[in-house]
This record gives C-alpha cells, sequence and structure tokens, in this order.
C-alpha cells in the first residue's frame, strides 16, 4: 500500500463555482466535458456559444485547443471535470507546447467520478494538475477554493496571457440535479458555427 | 527514413492541402510522414499541433472546425488504434475529419510488434464509420488526397487515406 499524498481540501459547490467563473464571461466561446460540467453549464443558461460534450471522453481540452487556434481573436474556455483531466495528461503537454494565449481550461475538481459511482479519483490521492500545468509551462496555473478567488480567475479570462491558463475549482463532491443539453451534436455544432457567423452549408 | 521513391510526393501532398485550405495540423512523429510535417511545420499559414497520442488531434480536429478552419490529421497505423473511442466525436457531431495515415507492419516489416495493429488499421477505421482510400503508388497519392479531402471538408464526411508500407520504402536500420 503506498501513502496516500494529501489533498487539498474541497469546498465549493460547483454550481456556484461555475456560475462564478462564468460571471465575467461575455462573449468567451465555451467548452464542456461530458458529465455534470456539460449539465452544470447547461443550468446556468443555455447559450449558442456553448459547445457540450456527450462522449468523447478526453477531448475538452483539445477541442477547446483547435478552436482556440481558429478564433484567436476570441476567449475560449474549457469546462471538465477532474476524471476526463486526468485521463487526458498528456493533453496538458500539448496545449503547452502550442502555447495559446486566449485558452482557458478551468477542472471542476471534486476528487471523484461522479458519474460512474463516486469512486475516488488520482486528484483525490493527490495529484495537483495545477502543478502538472505549471511544469508543463502554462502561464498561470491554480488551484481556487473560494468563490473570490474564482471570480478574480473569470475576469482574468477577459485579458490574453503568456499562454494557456489552468484553473482547478475544488468542489465537494456531490451530483446536483440534472440539466440536460441537447444530444444531438449536429445540432448543436452548426448551433455553435452559425453564432460565428459560417453557414450551415 | 530512407525511400525508395525517388518521386518527391508529400511536397505535392502539401500543395494539395493547401489548395484544400488547410489551416491546421495535428501529427505524432512518424518517419513516413517527416517531410510533409517539416513543409506544414515551416508555413506560417499552418497552426500545427505534436500531440503526445493520436486522439487527441481527432479533438483537436473538431475544434479547429467548430472554429472555422480545417485540420488535417498525420499519424501511423499504429496510433489508429489509440483513437477508437474518440472517433465517436467525429461521427456523432458529424465533424469532417481528415486523417492520413502511413502503414507499418504489411509489406518489408522487420518488427512483428507493428503487425497486429496493421491488420486492424482498416477494420477499425470502418467500424467506427470512417471511409478509407488507400495509396499504393506515388502517382495515385495527389488525386486520392484531393478526393479525400473534398469527402471530408465538403461532404462532413470522416475520411481516413491509407498510405500503403510498399509506397514508402523499407525502413533502414
Amino acid at each position: 500500500m503506498t501513502e496516500t499524498l494529501s489533498s487539498t481540501p474541497a469546498t465549493l459547490d460547483r454550481r456556484e463555482a461555475i456560475g462564478a467563473l462564468l460571471r465575467a464571461r461575455e462573449n468567451t466561446l465555451v467548452v464542456t466535458g461530458l458529465g455534470s460540467p456539460s449539465y452544470d453549464v447547461h443550468a446556468l443558461g443555455d447559450r449558442d456559444d456553448n459547445y457540450y460534450l456527450w462522449g468523447a471522453m478526453g477531448s475538452a481540452a483539445l477541442v477547446g485547443l483547435g478552436l482556440a487556434q481558429a478564433q484567436p481573436e476570441k476567449r475560449v474556455l474549457v469546462v471538465t471535470g477532474d476524471g476526463e483531466q486526468l485521463m487526458a495528461f498528456g493533453s496538458l503537454a500539448t496545449i503547452a507546447v502550442a502555447r495559446p494565449r486566449n485558452l482557458a481550461i478551468a477542472v471542476i475538481d471534486n476528487h471523484h467520478y461522479g458519474e460512474t459511482g463516486m469512486q475516488m479519483s488520482h486528484t483525490g490521492h493527490g495529484i495537483d494538475l495545477a502543478k502538472v500545468a505549471a511544469a508543463s509551462g502554462f502561464a498561470e496555473a491554480r488551484t481556487l477554493h473560494s468563490l473570490e478567488e474564482v471570480e478574480q480567475a473569470g475576469e482574468t479570462l477577459k485579458t490574453p496571457a503568456e499562454g494557456p491558463r489552468l484553473y482547478v475549482l475544488k468542489v465537494t463532491a456531490e451530483n446536483h440535479p440534472r440539466s440536460l443539453p441537447s444530444r444531438d451534436a449536429v445540432f448543436i455544432k452548426n448551433r455553435f458555427r452559425a453564432h460565428l457567423g459560417f453557414a450551415a452549408e | 527514413m530512407q525511400t525508395t521513391q525517388t518521386e518527391d510526393w508529400p511536397s505535392a501532398v502539401y500543395r494539395t492541402l493547401k489548395a484544400a485550405k488547410v489551416q491546421q495540423m495535428a501529427y505524432v512523429p512518424d518517419a513516413g510522414h517527416s517531410t510533409l510535417i517539416n513543409l506544414l511545420n515551416e508555413d506560417p499559414q499552418v497552426a500545427t499541433n505534436v500531440l503526445t497520442t493520436e486522439e487527441e488531434g481527432i479533438a483537436i480536429s473538431a475544434g479547429a472546425w467548430l472554429g472555422g478552419q480545417r485540420n488535417v490529421l498525420l499519424m501511423q497505423s499504429s496510433g489508429v488504434g489509440n483513437c477508437t473511442n474518440m472517433l465517436s466525436l467525429p461521427a456523432m457531431a458529424r465533424f469532417p475529419l481528415l486523417m492520413l495515415v502511413t502503414m507499418r507492419g504489411e509489406w518489408a516489416e522487420f518488427n512483428p510488434w507493428q503487425v497486429p495493429m496493421s491488420r486492424a488499421t482498416q477494420p477499425t477505421l470502418e467500424a467506427m464509420g470512417l471511409r478509407t482510400l488507400r495509396v499504393d503508388k506515388a502517382e495515385d497519392m495527389v488525386e486520392t488526397v484531393e478526393a479525400a479531402a473534398a469527402l471530408a471538408y465538403e461532404a462532413d464526411q470522416q475520411v481516413a487515406v491509407l498510405i500503403g508500407q510498399r509506397l514508402l520504402g523499407k525502413k533502414k536500420w
């Protein structure tokens, strides 16, 4: 049995925290990872410039990268969970190397796999995603414990950075009522592209 | 990798991708694609991403299209196996996807570990709904990539061009 690493406390309410993060969103394009991050962002208000993922676990941050590169004048925010970001550990290296100035990743970290029975995740065992991102070369990588810190992080999204940002929001492990976005991925895609001015051809 | 071909197919493919308005490229380092990777990396009009694993490129490609750009993904046949679940994303959202896949394990291969995935490459892609187009002669390359790019970007299809190992030439050690 290996020694369990110490983990920072997780006390934020996830919907409140995401609400605080999105408060200063304005025209930021948002991509959400499958499961609760999609439900949370949807619960806070369905919008044409939300791109919800319902599967393809591990894809959220990288969809954000491709989008950020294609839309360098816009800000892009990815909202995903600790489980998905742990699965896509390597994506932090890929994004760090790509160095987009308009991409931020918010990891909603409840230390657990909430969709599959609340098994403890690696962050619950002490893996620190902000440190991993910082070591990978992210311009900014912080763990946030209070709503004030989260709101301040949301404000920083308005300004370009030297490179990608990552915020870990430490939230309590609980599932809120599901607020389900459309599962029609073609519809969500075309709505998002229409928002950017691309006709559905 | 040394190729036994004298014809410079990577340059022709590069021009074909440029003509198809490709603005992003994602790749896993690969000897068969090395010339094409260099050409795209040196092009200031193309944003390139080096990946830690192939499926990352499926997601980046989707994000590129969401933002109005066309991405091409370069990998080796061994990497196709890493992509299987991620191919749900373009399948469900009907995102265009163009992959150029160099084959290993099928012609004059010295490494037996490349063989199982070479056998599984085309069936795996087709099981996930991709159209596969094979190229075994350098002179067919441009026409095939042109057709694949049209299918992908204009008809919203997911397409993989499989570049035969015989065309790439025997790996020299």
